[in-house]
């Protein structure tokens, strides 16, 4: 079993069949967190090179973990630390990585489509770790593992995912791996925050919280934030919370078994109340647990290369 | 020189037929069916008077070629003076002719900005150095593009500025656009508008739409263009003044135009190759050669520009020739700069508009050619006995194939890179010299 | 082999293990995937029966250890581990189908040190067909088969392929080491 590309640069592209390869690759590396001796040999030896542009302590450390549990060694580099400086073109970027021929390389960045012009230029594999509001596949993927976790099967299920969709790559790729496996979405959030087209993608559309997330299996909250370039998009937090946030009121809409969901890091008190994010009913760790195993799944289908074995 | 047997297409003068064309000292000196070599040397003798000698006469055979007045590309970034790494004059006008091109006109957005008689005549002398293609320098509307102060135009206008425009920006603030108009109106030049509210395009990268949501770019809508072109066309109305739109690339603005020229407002356009053939689409994959401002936008607007290009809403094709280095072009998307390079696709990609019915040959001509010289109000456009001699020559089946790595320009950003196109702008001539012949006549 | 061939030697290894060890104290059985742990089920059940005690039993996936892992681009489809009890101090008997280079006993020996430190590791094979390429040696054979290198030699068990034998596809084409 392979993944077809040697990239993994975003669920849209991905068949149903790859994604479940990883699923349940990921399932068969929990088990090693829980040892006393957390680590496989599997790529002892190999080197992995987390390229991370745009800060990112969670994700990145993630990445990190999954690894050296794998016994492989892991460099970080970060747009601050590195010698690469900002404005050399992405083709030297890539020649440069190439150069210290590392065997796979993860990338954040803040501009779309980056880690896609990186893959193409280097031999080595390439993950995306999220890149502008383009895409964050581990992250769909993790999610979509706890899902599956906690409720047996994907096609068929409620999901609701609301906050800032617009800026979102969270929200896409989950978007399209959900779809894809079966899962029907309704997105939830202001005017202001829902992208143009989106209805194209399959998905329902709610302007209010409350009718979103009415019925829902899995309700997934996304991190809102009020920065420089959407400061318009939204009056205040303050106001934003007051119509979007979930909160023991409001959950009452979705299922009694509902899963409260998170990508992190959470603004308690604007996108979800502090006693919703540690209520039972909040998976928001496990997607944290989940997340190492699966981006160790993820490092072994895509690390080697070379003759298929016998 | 004798021109023979071509099809010479004039829509100036409602020509389309088989026919020579006699040049003597630069200047059109006859056209007409069977000009012999003997007439040529009567011509010459009776022009050169009692000194007159028997004059050698180069024949250029046209036979399966088309003749028509010389192309002129109305809008086209020289980059001289300051980014002569991206281009020059000389680089710019050796594209320009080996397009079909035998004038260009180029925009002020240079370092230092063309907003001053000195370097309005330095872009003029580079030219004449060149000695290729003809420049027409459009000067900036505000000091430094800044859009606070009007620039000097008749002093600009005196040092051979043909038309004012700040492109690459807007002039955003609608007070300064009205006295532009009014000035510029006064003094018989044109203004050519940069629609764009900068607060509503508020730094997108692509078209506001499903594309831009898929590939998690942050979009300008289109309303962005269409609410300044709706203030052209108000300002140009109420004041009874000229003005240009460029690169129009929405299917709503042009409707605006289409009415507001039903209304007689003096207001023309033009339209760019890429904006005529791709959409937004081409931009999945993050190809930065498909980054250009205004950007690609969705599968109606280029059909409806199309219509107004058959319709006469659109009255140039004009290039937006706009090279850049690597160091500008191969970086993250959000990063690069916008443009592409054009004028060594613009004549093949409109020929491929006429091989697919959207024009006719005497259309297609006037866009390129007749209205173009309107516009500016510069001389051309015209096969008339008397004028300069600037004639563009087109194989209409000659096929290519476009390949960057042969362009003349120092830009290679193109997303035309491997299109097969019919038909090609084959020979250039400028005030009756050959500036440019293509590898398949030689 | 047929199933009731199959049935005889798994008796006997049963008995010969309880034997080794003088009956089930801190023995555990660990099956390596994935025929084997049918077999170390099946031993299992045996071995109760005759102690009348429970022995712990655990899955053990060695597809992280193999030592030709990264060469592949196609990886092989894993499973989970699952050792559900401390192996610190126990008397570990790994069962597997068929003994052949070593290899997969190698790479299972090396999980097992990363869990705890066993008191032992001993082997259970049901087919030993030879060809070592490393130093290992099991305790107790079911069948010792000689094989060419080139031949298949192929263990079917009801719980995964609907019939208990073991067959022998001799081949005389060359196949890749």
């Amino acid at each position: 079993m392979k993944l077809a590309a040697k990239d993994l640069l975003g669920i849209r592209e991905m068949s149903v069949a790859e994604i479940e390869l990883i699923l349940d690759t990921a399932e068969s590396f929990l088990e090693i967190s829980t040892r006393d001796i957390k680590k496989v040999p599997t790529l002892r030896g190999k080197t992995i090179i987390n390229f991370f542009f745009e800060a990112s302590t969670r994700t990145r450390t993630s990445f990190e973990i999954a690894g050296k549990r794998l016994s492989a060694d892991t460099i970080n580099i970060s747009a601050s630390t590195s010698a690469l400086i900002k404005g050399e073109t992405l083709l030297d970027t890539a020649k440069n990585l190439e150069a210290m021929n590392p065997d796979i390389v993860v990338i954040r960045h803040s501009a779309a489509g980056a880690p896609h012009s990186i893959a193409k230029r280097i031999k080595q594999g390439v993950i995306n770790a999220g890149d502008g509001a383009h895409e964050h596949p581990t992250q769909a993927l993790l999610d979509m593992m706890t899902i599956r976790q906690k409720k047996g099967a994907l096609a068929g299920l409620k999901v609701a995912i609301v906050g800032d969709i617009a800026h979102s790559r969270v929200a896409r790729s989950n978007i399209y791996g959900l779809t894809k496996m079966g899962a029907h979405i309704t997105l939830g959030a202001p005017a202001t925050m829902m992208p143009m087209g989106i209805a194209q993608m399959g998905v329902n559309i709610s302007y209010s919280l409350e009718e979103a997330i009415t019925d829902a299996d899995v309700v997934m909250m996304l991190r809102v934030q009020l920065e420089r370039q959407n400061r318009h998009t939204f009056p205040s937090l303050r106001e934003y919370a007051s119509r979007y946030c979930l909160n023991t009121h409001n959950i009452k809409n979705a299922k009694e078994d509902v899963l409260i969901m998170h990508p992190g890091p959470l603004n308690k008190g604007v996108e979800i109340a502090a006693d919703i994010a540690d209520s039972p009913q909040s998976v928001i760790l496990e997607q944290v647990t989940n997340g190492v195993a699966l981006r160790m799944a993820v490092l072994y289908l895509l690390m080697g290369g070379g003759d298929d074995a016998n | 020189m004798l021109i023979r047997n071509g099809r010479l297409i004039d829509p100036s003068r409602k020509l389309d037929v088989i026919g020579d064309v006699l040049i003597i000292d630069g200047k059109i000196a006859a056209i007409g069916t069977n000009l012999g070599k003997r007439s040529a040397n009567r011509f010459s003798a009776r022009l050169k008077g009692a000194t007159a000698r028997r004059a050698s006469v180069q024949e250029i055979d046209a036979e399966g070629l088309i003749v028509a007045p010389g192309f002129i590309d109305i809008h086209t970034h020289l980059r001289e003076p300051g980014f002569e790494y991206k281009e020059t004059v000389q680089t710019g006008a050796a594209a320009a002719v080996a397009g079909g091109f035998c004038a260009v006109a180029c925009m002020a957005n240079t370092a230092p900005v063309n907003d001053n008689a000195g370097i309005c005549s330095f872009i003029k002398e580079q030219a004449l150095k060149a000695n290729l293609a003809r420049v027409y320098p459009i000067a900036a509307i505000s000091v430094g593009i800044k859009g606070e102060q009007l620039t000097d135009f008749s002093d600009l206008l005196a040092a051979g500025a043909v038309a004012f425009s700040d492109d690459g920006k807007p002039l955003s603030n609608p007070a300064l656009m009205r006295r532009a108009l009014e000035y510029a109106s006064s003094l018989g030049a044109t203004i050519i508008s940069h629609c764009e509210d900068l607060e509503l395009a508020a730094g997108g990268v692509a078209n506001e739409g499903f594309t831009a949501t898929i590939l998690g770019l942050r979009g300008s809508p289109m309303l962005a263009e269409d609410l300044l072109v709706a203030r052209e066309i108000m300002l140009a109305e109420s004041l009874d003044a000229r003005v240009h739109i460029a690169h129009l690339s929405s299917a709503r603005a042009l409707r605006m135009v289409r009415e507001a020229k039903r209304r007689r407002v003096k207001v023309s356009a033009e339209a760019t190759p890429h904006h005529l053939f791709l959409g937004e689409e081409a931009l999945l994959g993050y190809d930065t050669n498909t980054k250009v401002n205004p950007p690609l936008r969705g599968v109606a607007d280029v059909q409806a520009l199309r219509e107004g290009l058959g319709d006469g809403t659109i009255d140039c094709i004009a290039s937006d020739h706009a090279p850049h280095s690597s160091i500008e072009k191969d970086v993250e998307f959000d990063y690069a700069a916008s443009g592409m390079v054009g004028l060594e696709t613009t004549v093949g990609l409109a020929l491929r508009l006429v091989e697919e019915g959207i024009l006719d040959w005497k259309t297609l001509v006037a866009k390129l050619s007749c209205n173009p010289a309107r516009v500016l109000n510069i001389p051309g456009g015209t096969l008339k006995v008397g004028v300069e001699a600037d004639l563009t020559l087109l194989d209409p089946r000659l096929e290519w194939v476009v390949d960057k790595e042969k362009f003349h320009s120092k830009g290679r950003n193109t997303p035309f890179q491997g299109w097969c196109l019919r038909g090609k702008a084959v020979m250039t001539i400028v005030g009756g010299a050959i500036k440019f012949v293509d590898e398949s006549i030689r | 082999m047929d199933a009731q061939g199959i049935d005889r030697s798994l008796a006997r290894i049963a008995h010969a293990i309880l034997e080794k060890y003088g009956g089930v104290q801190d023995v555990a059985i660990i099956g390596v995937r994935t025929r084997g742990v049918f077999l170390a089920k099946r031993l299992r059940d045996i071995m109760t029966l005759v102690e009348n005690r429970e022995i712990p039993l655990g899955v053990l996936d060695i597809t992280l250890y193999r030592d030709d892992l990264t060469k592949m681009r196609k990886k092989p489809l894993m499973a989970k581990t699952e050792i559900p009890f401390s192996i610190d101090g126990k008397r570990l008997m790994l069962i597997d189908d068929v003994l052949f280079t070593g290899r997969t006993v190698r790479a299972a020996m090396d999980a097992l040190i990363d869990f705890g430190r066993p008191r032992s590791i001993g082997l259970a094979v049901l087919v030993d067909r030879g060809h070592r390429e490393l130093p290992i040696h099991a305790d107790f054979v079911g069948l010792r088969i000689p094989s060419t290198f080139e031949d298949d030699v192929v263990v079917r068990l009801s719980e995964y392929d609907g019939v208990d034998e073991v067959i022998v596809m001799k081949t005389s084409k060359v196949k890749k080491r």
